[in-house]
């Protein structure tokens, strides 16, 4: 199976997610540029969503239609990374679930889901890679993307990875775990509620002296940024991605223009 | 906001947030219940043993759960009560109406109990000419309120002090208690005072159960307030009325449970009184009802066993899974129109009235998950919620644009290259859209995004066009050396 030993290398199947695709390429990059540096080969297969939209609706037909497309197009890789943990939960926790009733199917979906990580697990407990060699000057607090924190137990990887980066504090605000209101199509269904719960974030966010708020979901880091942005914050928003790889001079921050 | 009607939830969210009081009453709620618990979880290393042997212990009855009402029955009967299984909420209230009318009853008390919210007790018996009086503190205030319960463990959570005040000098006055009381003791002092003589005139107590006991045949209840013992010791007679789950096998698997469900609820170790009953007065008591029921209600919850909600009968009714869900934090638990609230009422609800009335609550959440982390049976409500929106999809439940737009989305997810050539569309025009200030704030198609918060504008270009042009590029200069 795989083999980490010796020379061989180990590929990685990037799956970007389809909101980084769309909204946030700079985060595709700084994940390729981690893996990359991580000591494994990165490879970006055409691709488009992970099917949250439909399996969150009810809508199984479309979701397993989905599901198995990613499981073919991922299949070969010794490992999925996703800078996502709501996506890589997804792959790694609902895609089995999907394909209980079709023993081929559920065995390429187990299979599939073992060797599926979100960006900063991957790093900090596969890779174990020495700490990241990055640097930013300034305060950051860190919100925990529910799906990551809790179907795939992401909460100290990234805070063990931002520690290596020079120049960076990190100072946790209240509920660091609460949910941000963000919830896939919720925001847009029942947008004034999605609009209070993050109004509740933004709030814990101002209460600390960060300047920066940092998360591993592109979802909530665009609707926390957006809420940011309607109140007038100047605190910036950013993929945790971008601070590990450097590469905070590649983009603005989320919601901003580059010019402040 | 109008009671009881799940269907306009979100006409009901939009009052609830527009609402001074109930979000001063959130905020209290919100500050208060979840540090409480996580102290007092923290405070008992064996939390998650016991959560995990009370979950089994769950499963386990729920498995033999013929066995153990049988036994429950057998045991209530030889302890001198009588048990009334009632399949729907209409039985439970004529088996009411029938003990009541024995002793020709004029008023009852009334300890809290949930199913007695289920089965509408209150109503019904008001226009059988038999008064209720609530003697749960919280469950008083919406009385008066005239309002249904909008916390499973603290009824009226919602009302501030200030609404209370009021509340208790409106209807007190007439009792000539004309001081309008500002601070808590006084005005708690004031209900005990009002609601003393109520135990003592009442004909019939009607308390809930936690727990029923098989192999006693008991029923035990747990409150803060004394108020059930007073309502199930002083009158004539005792009616209990409770559901088929309630049941656990013996009085120390009880307190396996009991050891979780206050710390789950309020934060507190115990809650202040736990009372057990079994059967009526027998004759060398010194006091006790004449009679012991137990009305034993059904209500759709024998159809959820072996289904594919069965894990929801496990649930304890701590309110743990409200406390923390970021939905009801924000609008409370009258928003959702039913008598269960919050995560667990957003399960339970389309298994009692249907999925169609209730289609919008399964809906109208984030899936953050935390309602599962806390719950101490851990009942997997985010699973339980996707499978009523699977359920609803199914049914055609699904507003036909909703459906049309997961179609389009659909269409494209899965040819990557129509999507890719969408994509790098829809990237452009919104970079366009949003060029000036790096976001946009209005977008006609996504006002339930931009009516709260900017949308951050997209870079301008995929990730995949780019990835895949700095590959090509790569290889050329590659190929070149």
């Amino acid at each position: 199976m795989i083999d980490n030993s010796a020379k061989a290398p180990i590929n990685v199947g990037l799956f970007a997610t389809c909101l980084v695709d769309l909204f946030r390429p700079t985060v595709g990059f700084a994940a390729a540029q981690l893996i990359t540096a991580a000591g494994c080969t990165v490879h970006v297969p055409e691709q488009t969503c992970c099917g949250q939209p439909a399996y969150n609706s009810g809508d199984r037909r479309h979701s397993q239609e989905i599901a198995r497309q990613v499981i073919e197009t991922f299949a070969a890789y010794d490992y999925v990374v996703v800078p996502s943990g709501s996506c890589g939960g997804m792959i790694a926790v609902h895609y089995p679930e999907l394909f209980t009733d079709d023993p081929e199917w559920s065995r390429r979906a187990r299979a599939l889901a073992a060797k599926t990580f979100e960006l900063t697990a991957f790093l900090a407990d596969v890779m174990k890679i020495d700490p990241v060699a990055a640097q930013y000057d300034g305060t950051a607090t860190y919100h925990d993307g529910c799906a990551g924190l809790r179907e795939l137990g992401v909460r100290q990887q990234p805070r063990e990875l931002l520690a290596g980066v020079a120049g960076l504090k990190l100072e946790e605000m209240a509920e660091t775990e609460a949910c941000c209101g963000f919830g896939g199509t919720f925001c847009v269904k029942y947008g004034e509620i999605s609009t209070d719960i993050v109004s509740r974030k933004t709030a814990n966010v101002a209460k600390t002296s960060a300047d920066l708020l940092l998360a591993g979901d592109l979802g909530c880091l665009l609707n926390i940024a957006g809420r940011l942005k309607r109140e007038g914050s100047s605190v910036q928003v950013r993929h945790v991605a971008e601070v590990l790889a450097g590469m905070t001079d590649q983009a603005p921050p989320i919601g901003e223009n580059g010019e402040g | 906001m109008e009671f009881m009607n799940p269907s306009i939830f979100k006409e009901n969210a939009r009052a609830a947030l527009a609402d001074k009081d109930l979000r001063s009453a959130m905020a209290m709620l919100n500050a208060g219940m979840v540090p409480n618990r996580q102290a007092a979880v923290d405070r008992l290393p064996e939390f998650t043993l016991l959560s995990q042997r009370g979950r089994e212990l769950k499963d386990h009855v729920l498995g033999n759960l013929d066995f153990y009402l049988e036994s429950f029955e057998r045991n209530c009967k030889a302890a001198g009560g009588h048990v009334h299984w009632c399949a729907t909420p209409a039985d439970a209230q004529a088996a009411v109406l029938k003990i009541c009318r024995s002793v020709d009853a004029k008023t009852v008390t009334k300890g809290k109990s949930m199913i007695a919210e289920e089965i509408h007790l209150n109503e019904f018996l008001e226009k059988h000419g038999i008064e209720p009086v609530e003697t749960d503190l919280g469950e008083y205030i919406i009385q008066l309120a005239q309002e249904p319960p909008s916390h499973i463990i603290g009824p009226a959570i919602h009302k501030t002090k200030d609404q209370v005040s009021d509340l208790f000098l409106k209807h007190h006055a007439k009792l000539g208690r004309t001081e309008r009381q500002t601070e808590p003791p006084k005005m708690v002092n004031e209900a005990r005072e009002i609601l003393r003589q109520k135990y003592f005139d009442a004909d019939v107590g009607i308390t809930g159960a936690n727990y029923l006991i098989a192999e006693t045949g008991s029923s035990i209840i747990v409150t803060n307030e004394g108020n059930g013992d007073l309502t199930q010791t002083l009158p004539k007679i005792h009616i209990v009325v409770t559901s088929l789950e309630k049941v656990v096998p013996t009085l120390e698997d009880a307190t396996t449970f009991l050891r979780i469900l206050a710390r789950s609820a309020t934060g507190q170790e115990f809650s202040a009184y736990t009372t057990i009953s079994t059967g009526p007065r027998r004759p060398d008591d010194l006091d006790g009802p004449g009679e012991y029921h137990v009305i034993l209600l059904d209500n759709g919850r024998s159809t959820m066993l072996g289904s594919e909600v069965q894990d929801m009968l496990r649930c304890i009714r701590c309110g743990a899974c409200m406390n923390h869900c970021p939905v009801y934090q924000s609008v409370g638990g009258h928003t959702y129109g039913t008598v269960y609230v919050g995560p667990m009422g957003a399960v339970l609800s389309p298994a009692l009235l249907g999925v169609s009335e209730t289609q919008h609550l399964p809906c109208a959440s984030t899936l953050c998950g935390r309602c599962e982390e806390v719950c101490p049976v851990a009942i997997p409500l985010p699973r339980l919620l996707r499978q009523w929106r699977e359920r609803s999809f199914e049914a055609g439940k699904v507003p036909g644009l909703e459906r049309w737009g997961l179609s389009v989305w659909a269409f494209f997810a899965r040819r990557p290259w129509l999507y890719g050539l969408a994509a790098r569309l829809a990237v452009r025009g919104l970079r366009y859209l949003g060029r000036r200030q790096g976001r946009l704030r209005t977008l006609w198609f996504a006002g339930g995004w931009t009516d709260g918060r900017d949308l951050p504008a997209p870079e301008g270009q995929t990730f995949q066009e780019r990835w895949r042009r700095q590959q090509a590029e790569r290889q050329r200069g590659g190929a070149a050396r």
